[in-house]
């Protein structure tokens, strides 16, 4: 005991003597939580729109309002001729062009029915998905406004119809930033626990020390306790001063319990230090840990569902991801936050965790040998 | 015995680095491991300090074996590796106090042992250690290696690229902890330091060619040996190997050290010899055999 507390000490001297450690636990959680969570959005804040309105009658005019009045599109031109809508799209000047076409007015009046174009720039699919969605439910109220002043249908008396009125429930003004911030989080905790106890761990190969250390009477557990505890105390300093910036930057509310919040995350530390451990024992050289951890990072945080949901995904990536520890991560951090989830909500999550620590801690073990 | 090896081999996959390696060291001796890179002397220290399993045969330190016994065995070794391997971020104070606390003592308990050695050091010690010279360097990490009061030190080539001054002073600290007790197993590819030593193993291919004191070892080589010199040394190399008498010419400092198969060779037939192939300043003398000229014979013997 008296060793793993001497062990310890020498490691924080040596972690808070390294300069670029500070950066690390100050300065990247404030980055990544205030760039990352106000860039990385699903939202749609403005869509432009090219008019090619070749009716130019009272009918096309109320709609052409409409769209200006609304805060979610900017109308950049209206023209009344279809010369260069395409080059719009091409050029990017504009997400979606609108066609209003020849006699939409008069055929509004006469069949009561009439067409309307939408051409949108799918690059991005989810964005024009949106953009359709929006635009779409747009035109269905200006059609149903049309319905009522045109048939003389008394708004004070209309016809049967159905109702949607919907809610959001656990982020009931859809605030994005209440979704990403949790996720940035849990990718700041991994980094720290992956990427810097590997590191540190293998440097010890690269300068020598570890064979000086190799016929000293330090146990293995002693040494990887030692080499893990103090990085496991740093991602839970930087998930507490992430939290408390998402807290003040973005009002995030926390509705859970921090203690389960904490618990899970020490679990989780588990399987990533678990994991880092393992790479280095199998790496020679702080390059190769870099390589390899990347690799599994990069893989780690696209499948987690940080941006995109995992529901989504195929099923086989979906089977895949329960090899993914960030994938549950990703889904307690979120639930114990915005629902107040605990722990035996999660049970599941935590048995994959844990399960998943234990592995990894084993296989690490297993491969390093002291006497090899 | 302190240290007792027999009969030890190890591969690394294709290439066999120690071939049948046995040797004894009394306890209280200083022993030389002499050889050059790649002779297998690293693989052996590495075996004695428990941090390698020989493939075949078995080693004991101070009756203590090598694989089965190394939790008690590492107590007992000092090892200081050939590369500098103390932590560069912590002080030199840090590093003493970390080493010694991991093998439970202080360095105020053993601070008999390094006193001379530490010393020196002792001014820079909240200097952090990767910012001292090599020579401080060294005393450092053998001071490391012997704050635990270790009964066997094995030192693996500490002298490889240290300056002359500073290599004369590391080994008068080797006699002085010799005096203290310890006994000590040192490795060098340096042929002039095995005359510092007690005994020394002279180690090839990993195959030990000849144990024995330094005086023995160069007793033992039997032949006449010569030193000669001429102008064009080259030349010189070439056209001695070409005499059909000539037995091993090799470049020894400024002079060629040659034997002959016919003992019986003169001085002015080596010298007319060279003088008729337009030799200039040609220089013959006898000259007593070194530890480097019994390397050289001894390997010369073993390759054929």
């Amino acid at each position: 005991m008296k060793i793993l507390r001497y062990l310890l000490q020498k490691e924080f001297i040596q972690i808070l003597r390294n300069k670029s450690m500070w950066p690390v636990i100050f300065v990247m959680p404030i980055v990544q939580m205030l760039i990352l969570v106000n860039a990385a959005t699903l939202e749609l804040k403005k869509a432009d729109v090219y008019i090619v309105d070749q009716d130019m009658s009272d009918a096309s005019r109320q709609l052409v309002n409409k769209l200006e009045g609304n805060p979610f599109f900017n109308v950049t031109s209206i023209t009344d001729a279809d010369f260069n809508a395409d080059d719009q799209l091409l050029h990017g000047k504009a997400n979606v062009v609108l066609d209003v076409p020849q006699n939409f007015e008069r055929d509004l009046k006469r069949n009561n029915s009439a067409s309307l174009q939408l051409r949108v720039d799918a690059i991005n699919g989810m964005a024009a998905e949106l953009t359709w969605s929006y635009m779409n439910s747009l035109i269905r109220s200006y059609n149903n406004n049309i319905r009522a002043n045109w048939m003389g249908i008394s708004k004070f008396d209309p016809p049967q119809k159905i109702v949607v009125s919907q809610r959001y429930w656990y982020n009931p003004t859809l605030i994005y930033a209440f979704y990403m911030a949790p996720g940035v989080l849990v990718i700041l905790v991994t980094l720290i626990g992956m990427f810097l106890s590997a590191v540190n761990l293998v440097r010890e190969k690269e300068i020598g020390t570890m064979e000086q250390l190799n016929v000293t009477p330090i146990k293995k557990y002693q040494f990887i306790a030692a080499k893990m505890i103090p990085f496991l105390v740093i991602a839970l300093l930087v998930l507490s001063f992430g939290l408390l910036i998402a807290k003040l930057v973005f009002n995030l509310p926390f509705r859970g319990n921090i203690f389960v919040l904490y618990g899970f995350t020490t679990v989780f530390l588990l399987g990533v230090m678990g994991l880092g451990l393992l790479i280095s024992v199998v790496s020679d050289t702080q390059q190769q840990v870099f390589f390899v951890s990347y690799f599994f990072l990069l893989v780690f945080i696209l499948m987690s569902g940080l941006f995109t949901p995992v529901e989504s995904m195929p099923k086989w990536a979906q089977w895949l991801d329960h090899l993914n520890p960030l994938y549950y991560m990703m889904k307690v951090i979120r639930n114990v936050v915005l629902k107040g989830s605990g722990f035996f909500d999660l049970k599941y999550e935590f048995l994959s965790m844990l399960g998943y620590g234990v592995a990894m801690f084993s296989l690490a073990v297993m491969r390093y040998r002291k006497t090899a | 015995m302190m240290i007792s090896v027999g009969n030890i081999e190890k591969s690394y996959g294709e290439v066999k680095a120690l071939r049948g390696v046995s040797l004894e060291v009394k306890e209280g001796e200083l022993f030389g491991l002499i050889g050059p890179d790649g002779a297998g002397k690293t693989s052996l220290i590495r075996i004695l300090v428990t941090l390698l399993k020989p493939d075949v045969g078995s080693a004991t330190v101070n009756e203590l074996d090598v694989v089965k016994d190394f939790r008690k065995l590492r107590n007992q070794i000092g090892y200081m590796p050939g590369r500098f391997s103390l932590y560069p971020d912590l002080t030199v104070e840090e590093n003493m106090t970390f080493f010694a606390t991991v093998f439970g003592t202080t360095i105020e308990e053993n601070y008999h042992l390094v006193k001379d050695i530490y010393q020196q050091i002792e001014p820079f010690k909240e200097r952090l250690a990767g910012r001292l010279s090599g020579g401080m360097k060294q005393k450092l990490a053998l001071s490391c290696a012997l704050i635990h009061a270790p009964k066997v030190l094995v030192l693996d080539e500490p002298t490889t690229g240290v300056d002359a001054v500073s290599r004369k002073e590391f080994w008068e600290m080797l006699k002085r902890l010799q005096k203290m007790g310890i006994t000590i197993l040192v490795s060098t590819p340096y042929m002039d330091e095995a005359n510092l030593c007690d005994r020394v193993a002279l180690i090839q291919d990993g195959k030990i060619l000849t144990i024995d004191t330094p005086e023995k070892v160069t007793q033992s080589f039997g032949h006449k040996l010569w030193a000669i010199r001429s102008d064009n040394m080259y030349l010189c190399i070439r056209h001695l190997r070409e005499h059909s008498e000539s037995d091993s010419v090799f470049a020894f400092g400024e002079y060629l050290h040659v034997t002959w198969k016919d003992q019986d060779m003169q001085a002015d037939e080596m010298e007319k010899y060279l003088s008729d192939l337009g030799h200039t300043n040609v220089e013959v003398k006898r000259t007593e055999p070194g530890i480097e000229d019994v390397f050289m014979d001894l390997m010369q013997k073993h390759d054929n």
